[in-house]
Parts: C-alpha cells; structure tokens; sequence
C-alpha cells in the first residue's frame, strides 16, 4: 500500500525558495503582499505543526472521545472564521456552529455506518477535518450572499410582507439563491475534477506511493461526501440564519432608509 | 387638535419611532377616519413611518396604534397586513409573470383569485396577464403592485407616494384610476403624498406631518 514518505525540515525549508518567488513578485509589481505573504508562510508553519504534533497525539491515543474533542475544536473555529465574512447577518455565529457540527456529524456517522471507513482516529480525523474546512466555506459563501440579498432586496423582501406572506415565504427565493451559491463552487470543481486540477487526496497518495487507482477511489469517496456535506451545511446555515432579519410578527429588522419619508 | 371622526379607521396614541439613532415619529397622537385620508408633509417628514406602522411591517417604540378599536397587535399580523394592505412607493414585483403576482396574495392563503379584475380595475389591459412583471414601464409595475393588493380584497389600502416615479401623464392616469376604484370598491384609502394638490384631489381628510411631528392642521377640504 502506502510506502511512508519522510521529508526531512531542509526539504520543507528548501521550498521556502518558492515563497521567495512570490514575495519578490509582489514587491516587483508593487502589489503590497510581501506582509501578508509572511504572516501566511509563519501562520501555516505555526499551525500544521501544531495541527501535526495534535493529530499525532490523537493517533496514537486512538480514543473517540480525542476524536470527537478534535472535530468540536474544529467547528467552533471554522464558525468563528465563517463568521468573518457573514458580516451582513445578524448573530451569524450561532447558524454556522450549528451547520457545521450537523454537517461533521451527520457525515462521519454516514460514511461509518456505511463502512466506507473504520471508526477510527486515523481516518475520522483527516475526513472530519476535510468536511469541515469545505462546509465552512459553503456556509459561509452561503450567508454572505443571504446578508447581501437581504440587503439589496429589503423592498421586494417588505413589499412580500405586506401581502401577508410570512418571513420564510417572502425569503424563499433569497434563500435558494443563498444555498445554490454556497453549492455552486464545489459541484463545478467536483465536475472538472482530474481534467483541471487533481485533487488534494489523489496528489498526497500519489506523492505518497499508493498505486494511482487506490488514490483515485479515495479521492471519489471523499468528493462524494464532501457534497453531502456541504450540502447539510449550506441548508442548515441559512435556515437559521435568515430569521435573525425578522422579528416574530414577521417585520424585516433592518431596512435602509426610504429615499423620502 | 384632532377633528372628531365618525368612524374612526386607525388610531395612534403617543406614537414615537426611531431608526439608526434617529428621531422619526415624536409623539404622534392622531385619528384616521373611514373615507380617503392624505397623509401630506415634506420629504423625509416621517409619512411613510406612519404608514408602515398600520399595517405592522413596523411596531412603534413607544405608544400604541389601534385598527377599528383594537390594539393592531391584537390582530393576527398575516391577517392584519392582507385586510390592509401596503402598496409601497417604488414598486418591487416578484419575479414571473403579472398573473403571478397578482395571484400570488390569495395563494398564500390558499385562495385563488381572478387575474383580469383587478387588473383592469387598475387600469391594466388583461393581455399583460403572461407578460414578466420586472418588463414593464414604472408606470405599469405600480398598476401591477395596487393590482396584487386588490387581489386581497382589502378592506383599507395605504398607499405610499403611489405617483412619485412616474411621469405626469401616467401620474394622471394612476390618480384617475384611484378615484374609479373609490367610487367602485368600498374601499378606505390611507395616501401618502408629498404633493398638496394630490391630496386635495384624491382625500376626503388630510393629516400634515413636518419633522416626525403632528403639523398644523389645515381646514377640511370641501
């Protein structure tokens, strides 16, 4: 199966000549990155090696209650992230630690009862940690876009209202908006999926020995659940979100201003 | 202060508004009677606050309003916002068809409702029925929103500034159109204008607010 790789720290310093590249570029054309690029490269070291040291530990353990801690850890800090760019939705922290907890949990309760993978540490870890990295990011595409159609469309949204329709009926063509583009980034890369790009799964087996149709099966699974993933999450995100813009006798919070009063 | 209605619509009592810190209706005691009332004071008075607040897309901080004797919050608010229904100053139509938005009312409470009458009572050639809403003229998609509110069959309109977007022939055409549905539906009407000649040639009564504030009132029209 997989012959162990081991880089030694030269090897991963001697890629720094990359990054290199990419700071000279940047101060090259004058694009100001030469910062950001350094937090990155610190930020990344700093946080893989501490990631690496803890699933390491996890491993070894290979308890379920260290597993479920890891994968809680997790969502709380990929809805605290997620939050950053809902800005537009009001007590967006709640909706997106929920998406995300449903979205692990369902999953790995799926992919295990299913038998796709054991219940282990080894593999609950890295595809608890795939599913919540791709369902923060749909959750959080999702309700980015519902803060600004919400926003955009405050009198569309009153002028429902006023009809005598509820907060969820005058949100629904908002809401599958929401949801369609939280979706849409994973499905189009999913589609091109070994044309364009290969995967990340596929390339570390790869790089790692593993015959290429052994890589190529994990990579399908993980594609598989991850859509269903972000599925859970994108719904999940918006339906709780959305109704922090409504009061309980369905009246829009924030409206702007009316241009004449 | 107030004149003495017959039968009094709506109902405010120390009504106060504030939005983003601002000041928008400062106690605001008034009586709104059955007929057509205009609603009338400059740009930015607080007139389209008032109305927001009578058929509850709004609640007031402080203060109460009352609908035919009742706190509006006693109403059920669905109910409440279909038996009086807005029509909002810049239209703002689903997507779909005319016939869809005009159905669209009566659906959500399971009803269903013919498309050519209020059309045509708001001026509408039923040939528009299948045309997309977000199509038309300004003009049309206003006729297209006080078309959708008739479907209700509502016993109170409010208005807001229904003729601000449009130009004066459709201006005419939109006021001619609420003066034939007055005098075909038993209908009371709540308009806010900022235009006095309007009000004189569409209300029966008119209530002036300047600043959030009750304005001086004005004699009754003849």
């Amino acid at each position: 199966m997989i012959g162990a790789v081991h880089l030694s720290l030269g090897q991963v310093a001697a890629s720094l000549a990359l990054v290199a590249v990419a700071a000279l570029i940047s101060v090259w054309q004058r694009a100001d990155l030469e910062r950001d690029i350094g937090i990155a490269t610190i930020r990344s070291f700093i946080q893989l090696t501490a990631i690496g040291y803890g699933i390491k530990f996890v491993f070894e353990q290979n308890s379920l209650a260290f597993v479920a801690a890891l994968i809680a850890v997790m969502v709380v800090f990929g809805a605290f992230t997620a939050r950053g760019r809902a800005r537009g939705v009001p007590n967006a922290f709640w909706p997106l630690l929920l998406a995300l907890a449903i979205a692990a949990v369902a999953t790995l309760a799926l992919v295990v009862g299913l038998g796709v993978f054991k219940p282990q540490a080894r593999y609950l870890v890295p595809v608890g940690g795939m599913v919540i990295g791709n369902a923060m990011t749909a959750a959080a595409v999702s309700l980015n876009r519902l803060g600004e159609d919400v926003a955009d469309s405050a009198p569309q949204i009153e002028a429902t209202l006023a009809l005598g329709a509820t907060s969820a009926q005058a949100m629904r063509p908002i809401l599958r908006r929401s949801l369609r583009s939280g979706m849409i980034p994973l499905i189009d890369s999913t589609k091109t999926t070994g044309l364009i790009f290969f995967p990340g799964t596929m390339v570390g087996m790869l790089l790692a020995g593993a015959s290429p149709l052994d890589a190529v099966r994990l990579q399908l699974v993980l594609l598989y659940v991850l859509l269903g993933s972000v599925a859970i999450a994108a719904l999940t995100a918006v339906l709780l979100a959305y109704r922090g813009f409504f009061t309980p006798a369905h009246q829009l919070r924030e409206v702007p201003e009316p241009s004449q009063a | 202060m107030v004149a003495i209605l017959d039968k009094v619509l709506f109902a405010l009592d120390e009504v106060s508004y504030a939005r983003g810190g601002r000041t928008v209706l400062d106690d605001i005691s008034v009586e709104i009677g059955e007929g057509a009332t205009a609603v009338v004071g400059p740009s930015g008075a607080g007139k389209s606050t008032l109305l927001r607040l009578l058929n509850r897309l709004a609640d007031p901080d402080d203060g109460a309003v009352s609908y035919r004797g009742r706190d509006l919050r006693e109403y059920d608010v669905l109910a409440l916002r279909r038996e009086v229904a807005l029509v909002p100053q810049l239209p703002a139509p689903l997507a779909g068809t005319v016939a869809e938005n005009v159905a669209y009312g009566p659906a959500l409470c399971g009803g269903g409702c013919h498309i050519d009458e209020p059309l045509v009572l708001c001026g509408l050639d039923p040939g528009f029925a299948e045309r997309p809403a977000r199509s038309l003229s300004v003009g049309e998609q206003q006729r297209v929103m006080l078309a959708r509110a008739l479907a209700l069959k509502p016993a109170v309109l409010l208005l807001d500034e229904p003729t601000a977007a449009l130009d004066e022939k459709a201006r005419d055409a939109v006021e001619h159109t609420l003066e034939d549905l007055r005098a075909r539906l038993s209908v009371d009407v709540v308009l806010v204008t900022h235009d006095r000649a309007q009000s004189e040639r569409l209300a029966d009564n008119q209530i002036v607010i300047r600043d959030g504030r009750m304005g001086r009132p004005t004699p009754q029209l003849a």
